[in-house]
């Protein structure tokens, strides 16, 4: 892209200011010894074409829309339409979480995001002993089709896009929202959403994990075949960086171990007998947003571009929308501060410019009491105006990856796609994700980078505003949201009620088909499907898989 | 002391964010404690067990679902069911500061919300141990 000879005479000019520069900062020295980014990587003091002077348009940025898609993967992007804002909710009971989805959609909104408690997440019912105290704390409670049902009452499944952030019970969430689907008349082919469905970042850094890995992935296969022809406009799973993020990882971190957790579910489904290009196109990412702007910009730059190569070199795929990347993004719950919350919005609104001017497909923005409790309906709207904000407002949705060409942000997408390429390589040489998970090397990275930034927050090294520095004396914050703790109660009757009146022979009979079909070989989603439309509940459910497939045991290393 | 100071650092319920609780668990073995970590998903009943079985000083619980008002005061209620008051509980995460009260009447001796530096904790520890 650079003519040589200039790229020669430019570099010996840095070369003679910098010296020059040295000899002034022996009298005034910069604010620090060394600057870096939020992930802890150098910074220099400016970029220069010399610092990417191998870079080729063609091959390494492209055009929108276009391989390696690091522009964006629309030709259009935010001048067709802006991105999906898509705020995640759900607590207490089906009908409150529906009360809300109903608000929402009136709204306008068409995109629905469904948080499950604890023991939803983990296969148990609401009576189960590990659930006492939990149900729905983090999101709502189902625990049968039932609850499924009063959901999504009134919410036309072929209207709206549903995201469902479960994983290792995916298959059974799945197939109760297309038994809601059936009773509402609509077809499983019109169902647009998401299940989150990835088990291999459970492991690594959310830990609502259930069953051993091996099996797990068969479970994420079985899916990938089932919707190919049942239910093909789902995104059958949002592999996800966002929570390895949040467990203290680094940006280049993040995409590394989160691509390599891709190239995992590709080989298996390969290995499973599928064409890459009938499911590769339904995958999709989901990413953190962190407050070091520049960095976060090259980071979603340097994972699609990273993930593109990975399909068409590594995997062969053919189709363009099998190397395109697609992500939700959510601001960083981690860089939240307990201290003097309002400070939050405006982390918020950074995190989310950074994911905007990154190119993200959708995103859901935290609320500022997120440090202290789940967010009040207020503080919702406050983050969802922060997004319309910067999307009416802000003036850059109108032109598509405006920072491209920037000598820091080229050279520094660089820089997360070799690091990240490092990693994945690593990861390799282990022998791919799932056992570099169960050697435990994996966390171990995410927690020594943790460490060394808490640490640094310790020390001073690193300011985060309120909380080691410009700190004042607050009172307790006052109206945070509080889940009614009669809320497990009330599940624990509905379930006796529901075993009392449901077709208990159709139940067992279900359970049974599913036992042998888990025992076997062939694709479990059929057999789960009609456990679930006969009311078998989620604990039984995953109950019979627990019995067949075993549960996974955490490697625990410090 | 003759030993150093014995700590389980605990995951209590379904909650699985284990960040805060390794990082913990670095910062007491930094600081010259023995460290055992759990891992997640531990029962109350499971968590005394093993305290009482690797005769620690202290329990140091992390959670941040939400149901510590539910588990935490449950782990206190099987040390005093043991008899083992003597081994000090404390406990962190995301609780909102009204709760601390209830739950420090429940026998929980300290309660660490976010942004409490580790050195806070590990003085803490350090002065109220009740094993001499």
């Amino acid at each position: 892209m650079f003519n040589k000879d200039q790229i020669s005479i430019l570099k010996e000019a840095v070369e003679k200011e910098n010296a020059k520069t040295q000899e002034s900062l022996q009298k005034r020295p910069e604010r620090k010894a060394e600057f870096t980014t939020g992930s802890g990587s150098p910074v220099k003091r400016y970029y220069t074409p010399a610092d990417i002077e191998d870079m080729d348009y063609m091959n390494d940025l492209g055009l929108p829309g276009q391989f390696p898609y690091t522009r964006g993967v629309q030709n259009t992007m935010y001048r067709g339409k802006f991105w999906t804002m898509r705020m995640y909710a759900g607590f207490a009971t089906a009908q409150e979480s529906n009360q809300r989805y109903k608000y929402l959609v009136e709204q306008g909104s068409s995109g629905l995001s469904v948080a499950f408690d604890l023991p939803t997440q983990i296969g148990y019912d609401s009576d189960h002993s590990l659930s006492e105290g939990e149900v729905g704390k983090v999101g709502v409670a189902i625990d049968s089709l039932a609850d499924m049902e009063i959901l999504f009452d009134g919410i036309p499944l072929d209207k709206v896009s549903t995201s469902m952030t479960i994983n290792a019970p995916a298959s059974v969430l799945l197939a109760m929202y297309i038994a809601v689907a059936e009773k509402q008349g609509v077809p499983s082919d019109k169902l647009r959403g998401t299940i989150q469905n990835d088990i291999l970042k459970e492991y690594i850094a959310r830990g609502t994990y259930i069953f051993p890995t091996e099996p797990s992935m068969r479970l994420i296969t079985d899916i990938f075949e089932f919707c190919s022809k049942d239910v093909p406009l789902w995104n059958t799973i949002s592999i996800s960086g966002y929570h390895i993020r949040e467990a203290g990882s680094t940006a280049a971190q993040e995409v590394g171990f989160t691509l390599a957790d891709g190239i995992a579910y590709v080989e298996a489904a390969i290995k499973a007998g599928l064409d890459v290009d009938t499911f590769a196109p339904r995958l999709s990412f989901f990413f953190n947003a962190h407050n070091d702007l520049l960095e976060e910009v090259s980071k979603y730059r340097a994972a699609r571009r990273l993930w593109a190569k990975i399909m068409k070199e590594r995997f062969g795929a053919k189709n363009p929308k099998s190397m395109a990347l697609k992500f939700h993004t959510q601001t960083g719950g981690s860089t939240l501060t307990a201290q003097q919350p309002d400070n939050n919005i405006v982390r918020v609104a950074v995190q989310t410019l950074a994911a905007v001017l990154g190119g993200t497909q959708s995103l859901h923005t935290n609320s500022k009491d997120e440090a202290l409790a789940l967010p009040t309906e207020a503080s919702v709207r406050v983050a969802l105006r922060t997004q319309q904000i910067i999307a009416n407002e802000s003036g850059v949705t109108d032109v598509v990856d405006p920072l491209a060409g920037s000598y820091y942000i080229e050279a520094k997408t660089k820089e997360i796609e070799d690091q990240a390429m490092e990693y994945i390589k690593k990861i390799d040489e282990i022998g791919g994700a799932p056992k570099a998970i169960d050697m435990g090397y994996i966390q171990q990275e995410i927690m020594d980078a943790s460490y060394d930034y808490q640490k640094k927050v310790e020390t001073g090294e690193i300011i985060v505003v309120g909380m080691n520095k410009y700190q004042i004396e607050e009172e307790a914050p006052k109206g945070l949201l509080r889940v009614d703790p009669s809320v497990g109660e009330m599940q624990k009757a509905n379930l006796v009620k529901l075993r009392a009146e449901r077709d208990n022979a159709r139940v067992d009979a279900a359970l049974a088909a599913l036992r042998t079909a888990c025992e076997g070989t062939e694709n479990v989603m059929p057999f789960i499907l009609e456990a679930v439309r006969s009311y078998g509940t989620l604990g039984e459910i995953c109950g019979v898989m627990r019995e067949v497939f075993g549960e996974y045991q955490q490697s625990v290393n410090l | 002391m003759d030993r150093p100071i014995r700590v389980l650092v605990a995951k209590p319920g379904l909650d699985g964010h284990d960040r805060g609780a390794k990082v913990i668990a670095r910062a007491l073995r930094d600081a010259g404690m023995e460290v055992i970590y759990t891992g997640l998903r531990q029962t109350p009943e499971q968590i005394v067990n093993a305290a009482i079985q690797e005769d620690v000083d202290c329990i140091a619980l992390s959670i941040l679902s939400g149901a510590h008002n539910t588990l935490l005061p449950k782990v206190a209620s099987l040390i005093k069911a043991e008899n083992a008051e003597d081994i000090l509980i404390v406990g962190g995460g995301v609780i909102p500061d009204e709760d601390i009260p209830g739950l420090k009447a429940s026998g929980i001796s300290e309660v660490f919300t976010p942004g409490t530096p580790t050195q806070v904790t590990i003085d803490y520890i350090r002065a109220n141990i009740k094993r001499a």
